[in-house]
C-alpha cells in the first residue's frame, strides 16, 4: 500500500485524543475519592478544634450536668459516662444476638435451604429489609419488645431493636462468606465420609469467619451511632447512672450528645462534639478490630 | 486376550502413533480376579437430561480401571456414582443398581457417609484444606474415630503417596503452601489415610505439569498394589500406560466399550472406540 513504513505505529492525532480522554477520567476519580476523604478530615479536624479543652479524663469518667462549667478542668466533673457504659453494654449484647441469629440464618439459606421459589422470596426480602429507614425498625421495637413482649424502655429492648435493624445485613454479609468458601473443599471433606454437620463446621465456618466477623462488626458501628431506633423504644436522652441489669433504662452516646446539642449555652455546642469524639473513637477502634480479626484469621 | 494377538491384526503405523504405543511396560498382571463393584443398568438424569445410559460393568478388585472418552459423556459422572457423590446435586437422579461388594449402594440402609469412609476420592484440581500438611491427612481420621496412632498413620499415608519425604519437616506448615503436585499428593494421601478399598480418581493430573503428573502416574502404579483405583482420565496415553482395564464412554453417556487396555487399545471391537483412540474425533 503506502510508501512511508513507519507511518503505521508513530501514534497520530486520534490516539492522543483517546489517552487525553483517559487522563480525564482518572482526574475526576481522583477527584471523587478526594471529596470523600477531605469531607471525613474536615469533620474531624473541627470536632477536635470544637472539643478542645473540653475532652478531658473526668469526661469519661463522670455522668453529665445542667451546668457547662462543670466540664471544664477544674470543675466539679461531668461527662459522658452512663451513656459511654449504656452503650457499650447495647453493643455488646447487640453483637451476641445478631451473630447467633445472623450466622445461623445465613448457614441455613447457603448449605441447607432447598434452592426453591421460597428460599429465593426470602433472600429477596431480607436484602430489602437491610434498607428499611431505621425509625420503622424503632417502632417495631417499641410494640414488639417493649410493649407485647413487655420489657419495657430496657436495655434488652434497646439491644434486640438494634439486632433487627442490623440483622439483614449481617445476614447478607455472612451468606457473601459462606458462599465464597469453595465448594471443592466441600466436597473433599465428604470425599472422606464427613457429614453435613461437619463439614459446615470444620471446612465452611473457620473459612468464612473473616468475611463474617467483618460484615458483623461493621454493621455494628453503623448500630452504635444509631440514634432513632433507640429514640423510640424510649431510651433515655441524659442518665446519671449506667445501666446494671438488662432491665434497667439506659442511656446511649449519640442521643446524649443529640441532648447536649440542643440547649441553649453555646459551651455546649463543645461538650456535644467532645462526646462525638468519643462516639467517633469507639467506632474506629471496633473497624480496627474487624480489619485484626480479617488479617488474622484470612488464609494466605 | 493376548498381546500377540492384537499386534497381527493392528497398523503398525497406528501402534507407534497412538497411544498404544508404550503398552509393553503397562499392565504386568495384577489384581485378585475378584470385582468389587458391579454396575448394572445405571441410569443417571440431571433434570431432564440423561447424563448416563444403561452403565454395566465389573470393575476388577487390586487393579486400575481407566474410564476414558471426550467430554461430556459421563464418565465423572459414573464414578461419582460410585461413592454417591452425586447426592449432593439436587437435580441428579440415579437409578439401576451399583454394587459395591456384591450390596448395593444405592439401597435405603446405605448410608452414603459410611460409604465415602470406603471409597476414598481424589478431585481433578488439588484441593487440599486451608490446614497444616498434618492435619489434612488427619482430617478423616479424626472424623471416622480413628482410635490408632495419628501420628503414625499419617506418616504411612504420606508415604503412601510418595510426599513423607518431602514434608516430614513441615508438617505443621500450610497444605496451601506445596506445589501443584505436592497438593496432588496430599490429596491423595488424605483419601488414604482412612485406609478405604477403592480409590476415585477424577482426572487428578490434569491440572499438573509433566513432571508432576509422572509422579501421580507411577503412585497410581503403586497404590494398586493395595488399593481398587478407578481413574478418570482425558489423556488416552495416560490410560494406556497406568490402566489394566479400560471403559470407554462415548457421547451420549453410553459404555461403548470395557476390556484389557490391551485390546482397547491395539484392537478395539467398536468402529466408534477406534475413531476415538486414533484421534478422528472427540
Amino acid at each position: 500500500m503506502s510508501t512511508d513504513p513507519i507511518e503505521g505505529f508513530v501514534g497520530g492525532e486520534n490516539l492522543r485524543r483517546k489517552r487525553l480522554y483517559g487522563r480525564i477520567f482518572v482526574g475526576i476519580c481522583i477527584l471523587s475519592s478526594l471529596v470523600g476523604i477531605l469531607a471525613l478530615v474536615v469533620l474531624i479536624a473541627d470536632l477536635v478544634y470544637e472539643a478542645w479543652g473540653w475532652l478531658t479524663l473526668d469526661f469519661l469518667t463522670y455522668p453529665p450536668s445542667r451546668f457547662p462549667e462543670n466540664y471544664l478542668p477544674g470543675g466539679r466533673g461531668a461527662g459522658i459516662y452512663p451513656a459511654l457504659i449504656g452503650s457499650i453494654f447495647l453493643i455488646v449484647l447487640t453483637a451476641i444476638f445478631t451473630v447467633f441469629l445472623g450466622v445461623g440464618a445465613a448457614i441455613y439459606l447457603e448449605e441447607y435451604a432447598p434452592d426453591n421459589r421460597i428460599t429465593r422470596f426470602i433472600e429477596a426480602n431480607i436484602a430489602n429489609l437491610a434498607g428499611v429507614p431505621s425509625i420503622v425498625y424503632g417502632l417495631l421495637g417499641l410494640a414488639i419488645f417493649v410493649r407485647a413482649v413487655g420489657l419495657g424502655s430496657s436495655l434488652l429492648a434497646g439491644a434486640l431493636t438494634l439486632t433487627l435493624l442490623i440483622l439483614p445485613i449481617v445476614i447478607v454479609a455472612a451468606q457473601e462468606a459462606i458462599r465464597a468458601v469453595p465448594d471443592s473443599r466441600r466436597q473433599a471433606a465428604y470425599g472422606v465420609g464427613a457429614t453435613k454437620w461437619e463439614v459446615t463446621r470444620d471446612i465452611v465456618l473457620p473459612a468464612a469467619i473473616p468475611g463474617i466477623m467483618t460484615g458483623t462488626i461493621l454493621s455494628l458501628s453503623r448500630a452504635i451511632g444509631e440514634t432513632a431506633p433507640i429514640l423510640m423504644v424510649g431510651a433515655a436522652t441524659s442518665m446519671f447512672v449506667p445501666p446494671d441489669s438488662l432491665s434497667s433504662p439506659f442511656a446511649a452516646m449519640p442521643m446524649q450528645i443529640f441532648d447536649w446539642a440542643r440547649l441553649p449555652q453555646a459551651e455546649f455546642q463543645h461538650i456535644a462534639a467532645a462526646g462525638s469524639i468519643v462516639l467517633l473513637t469507639v467506632l474506629l477502634l471496633m473497624n480496627a478490630t474487624a480489619i485484626l480479626i480479617r488479617n488474622k484469621y484470612d488464609v494466605k | 486376550m493376548s498381546y500377540e494377538d492384537t499386534d497381527q491384526t493392528a497398523d503398525t503405523e497406528l501402534l507407534t502413533d497412538s497411544p498404544a504405543a508404550g503398552l509393553e511396560d503397562s499392565t504386568a498382571h495384577r489384581g485378585t480376579g475378584r470385582t468389587v463393584i458391579g454396575s448394572k443398568g445405571i441410569n443417571v438424569w440431571y433434570g431432564e437430561t440423561q447424563a448416563l445410559s444403561d452403565i454395566t460393568m465389573d470393575i476388577p478388585e487390586g487393579e486400575v480401571t481407566a474410564l476414558i472418552g471426550p467430554s461430556g459423556c459421563g464418565k465423572s459422572t459414573f464414578l461419582r456414582c460410585i461413592n454417591r457423590m452425586n447426592d449432593l446435586i439436587d437435580s441428579c437422579r440415579v437409578e439401576g443398581e451399583l454394587e459395591l461388594h456384591g450390596k448395593n449402594v444405592y439401597d435405603d440402609d446405605v448410608d452414603p457417609v459410611a460409604l465415602r469412609r470406603k471409597v476414598g476420592m481424589v478431585f481433578q484440581k488439588p484441593n487440599p484444606f486451608p490446614k497444616s500438611i498434618y492435619d489434612n491427612v488427619a482430617y478423616g481420621l479424626k472424623i471416622q474415630g480413628y482410635d490408632g496412632d495419628v501420628d503414625q498413620r499419617v506418616e504411612e499415608s504420606l508415604r503412601g503417596a510418595a510426599l513423607w519425604d518431602e514434608v516430614k519437616d513441615q508438617l505443621d506448615g500450610s497444605g496451601l503452601d506445596l506445589s501443584g503436585g505436592q497438593q496432588q499428593r496430599l490429596c491423595i494421601a488424605r483419601a488414604i489415610a482412612p485406609d478405604p478399598e477403592v480409590i476415585l480418581m477424577d482426572e487428578p493430573a490434569s491440572a499438573l505439569d509433566p513432571v508432576a503428573t509422572s509422579k501421580i502416574e507411577d503412585l497410581i502404579d503403586d497404590l494398586a498394589e493395595d488399593y481398587t483405583v478407578v481413574i478418570v482420565t482425558h489423556n488416552m496415553q495416560q490410560a494406556a500406560r497406568i490402566s489394566d482395564k479400560t471403559a470407554v464412554f462415548l457421547t451420549g453417556g453410553e459404555l461403548v466399550e470395557f476390556d484389557d487396555t490391551n485390546k482397547i487399545f491395539a484392537n478395539p471391537e467398536s468402529d466408534r472406540v477406534e475413531d476415538y483412540i486414533t484421534g478422528k474425533f472427540g
